[in-house]
């Protein structure tokens, strides 16, 4: 009997096809042969056209001389520069153009979300236009529209619009003044750092003495005063100097200043308005999760509005909100990529010209996935974690 | 005779054209466990709901406490810190577990310490017979539980008043006995309890009956004869 | 006590125009100003926009120089140009056959969106219309002259490139998704593989990679054109996106299913074609519509290969020396085509998701 239960009188297993592992590993070999025969079918006639193009494979030409200026920088680039650094100028530009765009979407969408459920039938209508009309024209579409606004529309410098603070717009772009050189500015900065620090250990102070005594701190007015007073306090040190570099018309344009360039400005229009339709529908959704019977418990209990919302409803909405927005702020850096239709120099637009001017196709194409790759897998690392940290409990 | 705890004076709300609560005149004495009972739809959830405020009455006056309920926040804070609400659908905070949802009235709107509310908290938990739960979160509780915990949450604030929404509407048969006997202890420490329901059964359990119907209080009796069986089947 | 007090009317009116207004715009004073902002709003900008686009309008204008006089909008622009923004490049006189391949797209589409044709033979139905589209498009057969595929464009190709793109990508996306969910851990591996990596990059890169890279993987003397290319890297790309739709359908259906089939013996196969397939793809219809707009809006993206898809000819349609200078006309004419797809498919979606949510819970 005991033998029986160890498994001793078992039916012996045969090598059979009906047998469910003998099958599984059947049809895995099956799978993993065709990909390998696949692979090796496109890897062979790949390597057979580049010797017939005589085209040498490799990272090689990342050293050579790039020969062609890029329109925007945000670090110093010459056409004498390497490929490599122009690719990474590329790459620059999307994290740039993706992290402006991100807050401002993030920022847009919300208040529209926001408005969309408002009692107010006039602003509820207006957000659901604009939700309606932006997700459903291509963006592609909507970038080609914002940049002949900006460049066909507008006036040329010499009439350029001054929309007043020294900030002009005009088809050559965003005019707008820009800190000097001057230590009072990098005292500001670093007042802004310092405040970030101070504020976050208030909150901690606070947190301990409301533990402890019971009496609650008002660590939001604390920490949005430092982080408005300490850089003015930075640049009042730094003997408060009024002047900015302002932007001036010499001759047929503008001189001084810093300057958002028609491209930017049109990627960046597009962008923020589109992906901002999408994130109002998953702040709306995330809102809406939270059921209002929440509200009424907290109400009960005599927590104020402001503090339900904070101690109530936003945690549990952040719960559903969050992993469709990191989607978002994922479709709005991959969207970036159309930046290549306007001209706008991020790493697709540098990563093509590259390959255009060197033939190095593959390689071309392996940097763009790479990067894009990179970003895609990191946030599904970090979403992951969240996920696992913040799923409610439920059995 | 001393104040009452509810006073409700010709008290009239309208959702839209609907007059749902017509002139209503009620008043409830410390120490008293009232049941207000009625079909549903007709009026007795939204009565209860603007003794703290979650609904606004547009005619009357309602005094809780001596202070009368207005537009006033400061006067609707004072309210909502006397009044303690349980409802019918528990409306725990999923995101905390059953401790801080206890605590988290007495934290903020108590401002007391957090050692000495969570203490607290532990002796109302006690109270509801659920203290080993403390750690857990409210999905991982059963209905029964739940609305335990939810009692427990109300009670947490010390309040003069209890108010229950139909609190066993959720739960079977034998999980709402229990947190009936659970409320009737409650009232037996000092505590008075209002009490909406659309069980007979539950509503032949109280000390004073209110029987609303299409929006109007039609009977204000004593405890109705059944008490007597009903204790004796319960006991 | 009990004296029965008869319902009466509230106070306040509570219906009227005049409530309405209270209610929905003044119901508190941040309400009011808000109203106020939006209403200073439209009235800065509706009736400039009005002015531009319909009072101060050309309709009519031969010429651009005519156009321009006016300070209006030049919708004569679109009145000389739209054969060409519709149809692109296809024989002038041949333009009937992609006018009739959109409407037999358009009609395959609605028909699908109709509960009554999900049938089996709706898969016929799609069969039959795809050839008929390629019959009318290329011709060379039944009397029709032939039309090279780089001659196609607008719209017809932009329908073309979305409806065979989903339809051929949604047998691949099937079977990525029952491999993703596998117990096999070789094939789970490839098809999580191949679904991350292709949802991990742009659909502008896979463009590239089949404009620049297909022409090396194949063997030598051996080439696809260029609008087959387009279209595989929007197949490749929709599998992949396919493949997490169903995959969601999918997890829906309850356990019990599966188990149900095996119990009752089926195989594998009898197991997904007969028991949980057809739960899970009625499920995924309204994400599947979802998917269907994305990959409509982004077929744009072949224009920056150089596909004359309707934002291609668009772009073309401006390039004519004699009609500079139109191109946010150009833009909102193309947007009210694009809009008016997408928007009616995507109401569409909705009623449906709610249909099927109420379905459910009965």
């Amino acid at each position: 009997m005991a033998e029986s239960l160890k498994g001793g009188d078992a039916p012996a297993r045969r090598l059979s096809w009906n047998d469910p592992d003998v099958r599984s590993v059947v049809y895995q070999v099956v799978a993993l042969g065709l990909v390998a025969l696949v692979g090796w079918f496109l890897i062979s006639n790949t390597l057979h056209n580049l010797s017939v193009r005589n085209i040498a494979s490799g990272f090689g030409f990342m050293e050579r001389e790039a020969g062609f200026a890029i329109g925007e920088s945000p670090i110093a680039f010459g056409p004498e520069n390497t490929y490599g650094r122009a690719v990474l100028v590329g790459l620059l530009n999307t994290l740039r153009i993706a992290a402006v765009g991100i807050i401002l979407a993030t920022i847009i969408g919300t208040i529209v979300g926001i408005a969309r459920l408002s009692k107010n039938w006039l602003i509820a209508r207006l957000a659901t236009v604009y939700v309606e009309v932006v997700r459903n024209v291509p963006l592609l579409l909507q970038l080609f529209f914002w940049y002949a606004v900006i460049t066909e529309t507008l006036p040329g410098p010499r009439q350029a619009i001054d929309a007043g603070l020294g900030v002009f717009i005009s088809n050559r772009g965003i005019k707008f003044p820009a800190p000097t050189d001057h230590v009072a500015f990098d005292l500001a900065a670093l007042g802004f750092l310092v405040a970030i620090a101070l504020a976050v250990a208030v909150s901690h102070w606070a947190k301990k003495r409301q533990d402890a005594t019971g009496q609650p701190f008002p660590v939001w007015w604390t920490g949005l005063g430092l982080i408005i007073g300490m850089p003015v306090l930075g640049w009042l040190v730094g003997g408060a100097p009024m002047e900015l570099d302002m932007p001036v018309l010499r001759g047929f344009n503008f001189s001084g200043g810093a300057t958002l360039t028609p491209e930017f400005a049109a990627l960046l229009a597009g962008l923020v308005i589109y992906t901002a339709g999408f994130v109002a529908e998953v702040v709306r959704a995330g809102i809406q999760a939270v059921n209002y019977g929440q509200w009424e418990a907290a109400g009960a209990l005599g927590l104020s509005r402001t503090r339900t919302l904070r101690l109530v409803v936003l945690p549990q909405s952040l719960r559903v909100i969050i992993p469709p927005m990191t989607s978002q702020y994922l479709n709005l850096t991959k969207n970036s990529s159309l930046a290549v239709a306007i001209g706008y120099p991020d790493i697709v637009s540098i990563a093509n010209t590259t390959l255009n001017q060197t033939g190095q196709a593959i390689e071309g194409i392996m940097i763009i996935m790479a990067v894009y790759l990179s970003i895609s897998l990191s946030i599904s690392v970090f979403m992951n974690w969240y996920n696992k940290h913040i799923a409610l409990v439920e059995r | 005779m001393a104040q009452p705890i509810i006073d409700l004076q010709g008290v009239n709300k309208w959702y839209g054209e609907f007059h749902v609560l017509r002139n209503i005149n009620l008043t409830v004495a410390r120490g008293e466990r009232i049941v207000i009972c009625g079909p549903s739809g007709s009026g007795k959830s939204t009565m209860i709901r603007c003794i703290n405020r979650l609904e606004e009455h547009q005619k009357g006056h309602i005094i809780v406490d001596g202070t009368e309920l207005t537009n006033d926040l400061k006067n609707i804070d004072a309210i909502r810190r006397e009044v303690g609400m349980v409802f019918q659908h528990f409306n725990l905070f999923p995101h905390l577990t059953v401790l801080e949802n206890l605590t988290l009235g007495p934290i903020w709107v108590l401002k007391q310490p957090k050692a000495e509310a969570e203490a607290a908290a532990m002796k109302y938990l006690e109270r509801v017979r659920i203290p080993e739960q403390a750690k857990k979160y409210p999905g991982q509780l059963s209905g029964g539980q739940q609305q335990r915990v939810a009692i427990a949450r109300a009670l947490a604030g010390s309040p003069k008043l209890l108010l229950a929404d139909e609190p066993t509407g959720n739960l079977d048969t034998q999980m709402a006995r229990a947190v009936m006997q659970l409320l009737e202890d409650i009232h037996r420490d000092g505590a008075t309890i209002v009490m909406v329901t659309h069980d007979p059964e539950l509503a032949a359990r109280a000390q004073r009956n209110v029987h609303v119907i299409d929006g109007q209080i039609v009977d204000v009796g004593e405890a109705p004869r059944l008490h007597m069986n009903v204790s004796r089947l319960s006991a | 006590m009990a004296s029965v007090t008869e319902a009466l009317p509230p106070p306040n009116p509570q219906s009227g125009p005049l409530a309405w207004l209270r209610e929905r715009l003044f119901s508190s004073p941040l309400n009011a100003i808000l109203t106020m902002l939006s209403v200073w709003l439209l009235l800065m900008v509706l009736p400039p926009l009005v002015e531009w686009a319909l009072i101060r309008a050309n309709f009519t204008a031969e010429t651009s120089a005519e156009c321009r006089a006016g300070a209006g909008a030049c919708w004569a622009f679109i009145a000389q140009k739209y054969r060409l923004i519709l149809f692109g490049l296809y024989p002038f006189d041949e333009q009937w056959r992609p006018l009739v391949a959109a409407l037999i797209l358009i009609g395959m589409i609605v028909a699908s969106c109709l509960p009554a044709m999900w049938k089996p033979r709706l898969i016929l139905l799609w069969v039959a219309g795809l050839v008929a589209v390629a019959v009318l498009m290329w011709g060379g057969i039944l009397g029709l002259r032939y039309v090279e595929d780089t001659l196609w464009g607008g719209l017809p190709l932009t329908l073309i490139l979305a409806t065979f793109g989903i339809a051929v990508a949604f047998p691949f996306g099937l079977v990525l998704a029952l491999g993703r969910r596998s117990k096999m851990p070789a094939i789970k591996t490839l098809c999580v593989l191949y679904i991350e990596l292709i949802r991990g990059v742009p659909l502008i890169s896979m463009l590239f990679m089949s404009s620049v890279m297909l022409p090396l993987f194949l063997p030598e003397g051996f080439s696809i054109d260029k609008l087959l290319r387009a279209q595989i890297a929007i197949i490749l790309f929709a599998a992949a996106y396919i493949a997490e739709v169903v995959r969601g359908g999918l997890q829906a259906i309850p356990k019990g299913q599966y188990e149900g089939a095996d119990s009752l013996g089926l195989n594998y196969a009898q197991k997904m074609g007969f028991i949980i397939l057809p739960q899970a793809l009625k499920v995924v219809i309204p994400p599947m519509v979802s998917l269907f707009i994305a990959v409509f809006k982004d077929t744009s993206l072949v224009v920056i290969i150089g596909i004359y898809d309707l934002m291609q000819s668009t772009k073309v349609s401006l390039t004519d020396p004699a009609w500079r200078g139109f191109s946010i006309e150009a833009y909102i004419f193309v947007s009210a085509i694009y809009f008016i797809f997408c928007f009616s498919m995507s109401k569409y979606s909705k009623a449906l998701e709610d249909r099927l949510a109420t379905g459910h819970k009965r």
